[in-house]
């Protein structure tokens, strides 16, 4: 029952992957690729939790926190150039 | 009540530190619980410079009550929004909402935009200069008055409650 | 035996509604009209779906491993504090480069004012700066 709820999952997180490439790709502005990118982030965190599961070990955790962190971050950096023309002032 | 201290100028930030060093290294043991207050105490007193003046928490207890009562609000945001996005025949009123605030501390302010930004299909967008209007982009909103009738209700009432009144 | 069942089921049913939060949010901002309204998916169930995700995960090590484990709290916690503070970002962001929205939009705001953002002179990315 675990495994087929897992490869579910996996289908439906590797489909939101994919829409995010094509917002990323067809996005009309800047911040609409932004979005799709941050979303990929999130959706990357929840690929290695399920990878995780999968191989039964928990090494991936420090991983998916390092995305997590990373992804916040450079999100707030490139709004914040978007909005200020600079990053750090 | 928990209140500032000058070797404390942040209570909430030092117990989350606490908090998030003993998930963070797993174990509750005598040392770690020891370690993780020397951080939580010396890293706010590092970092001082940058934070506003954080007013106090007057109830911890509706602190906590609120917190679960978002918890559920995002779960019910949730199926909302999801529905929204499946339903085929939905028909979507999207609206910007100015919001008058009723708090005046920017820390507060914060936080309710933060849980507006969690709560049923709307997104707070932008602060106005003057700190006095919230700039509310919502998904679906039949009627605006009784959605900042609702805000006003369930979160900023509260939040004026635990740390203003 | 029943128990493990019972765990088996509930660890199967949260990496499902997990999974299918995730896409619900990526599809809603795959297929929603204007950014504004894109902005709603990712930041609500996209963060909610993770939030299943992890919490199957920490069952599942909670019970092959026999000892909780709460680590996986803390990236539920750090999506949770700062999903709203990026989406709020992003939304000024739009807001700022004057994003269309869609017609039916009620309530027009004034466009953010430069006061708003600070005095810098702003670069626009889409005209070669």
């Amino acid at each position: 029952m675990l495994d087929t709820a897992l490869w579910i999952s996996l289908a439906l997180i590797l489909m939101a992957l994919m829409l995010n490439v094509y917002r990323m790709t067809v996005g009309p502005s800047m911040p609409d690729r932004l979005l799709a990118l941050d979303t990929m982030y999130v959706n990357s965190i929840a690929l290695i939790v399920l990878m995780g599961l999968w191989l039964n070990s928990k090494t991936y955790f420090e991983a998916a926190l390092l995305i997590a962190m990373l992804g916040f971050i450079s999100t707030v950096a490139v709004c914040k150039y978007l909005l200020r023309g600079d990053i750090i002032e | 009540m928990i209140k500032p201290r000058s070797w404390l100028p942040t209570p909430l930030l030092s117990i989350l530190l606490l908090i998030v060093w003993l998930l963070l290294v797993s174990s509750v043991s005598f040392a770690h619980i020891l370690l993780g207050s020397l951080l939580a105490i010396v890293i706010p007193l590092l970092n001082r410079r940058f934070w506003d003046v954080q007013p106090s928490v007057k109830k911890p207890w509706k602190l906590v009550r609120y917190g679960l009562r978002v918890l559920g609000d995002i779960i019910r945001a949730n199926l909302q929004v999801s529905w929204l996005i499946l339903n085929p025949w939905r028909r979507m009123r999207p609206a910007f909402v100015e919001y008058p605030l009723m708090l005046e501390d920017r820390f507060t302010i914060t936080l309710l935009a933060n849980t507006i930004t969690l709560t049923p299909g709307t997104v707070s967008a932008n602060l106005r200069m003057d700190g006095r209007t919230l700039l509310i982009h919502a998904l679906d909103v039949p009627n605006e008055q009784a959605l900042i009738d609702e805000i006003r209700e369930r979160y900023e009432q509260p939040l004026k409650e635990i740390y203003e009144c | 035996m029943n128990w493990y069942v019972f765990l088996e089921g509930l660890i199967s049913v949260l990496l499902i509604a997990g999974g299918a939060f995730a896409f619900i949010g990526s599809l809603g901002m795959a297929h929603l009209r204007d950014f504004y309204m894109r902005l709603h998916g990712p930041t609500k169930a996209t963060t909610l779906g993770i939030g299943c995700m992890l919490s199957a995960s920490m069952i599942y090590f909670g019970v092959t491993k026999g000892e909780p484990v709460m680590q996986e709290m803390l990236i539920t916690l750090f999506l949770f504090i700062t999903a709203p503070v990026s989406a709020h970002l992003l939304a000024k962001t739009g807001l700022h480069l004057k994003l269309k929205y869609a017609d039916k939009t009620r309530g027009c705001p004034d466009e953010i004012h430069t006061e708003d953002v600070g005095e810098k002179p702003v670069l626009h990315p889409d005209k070669g700066h």
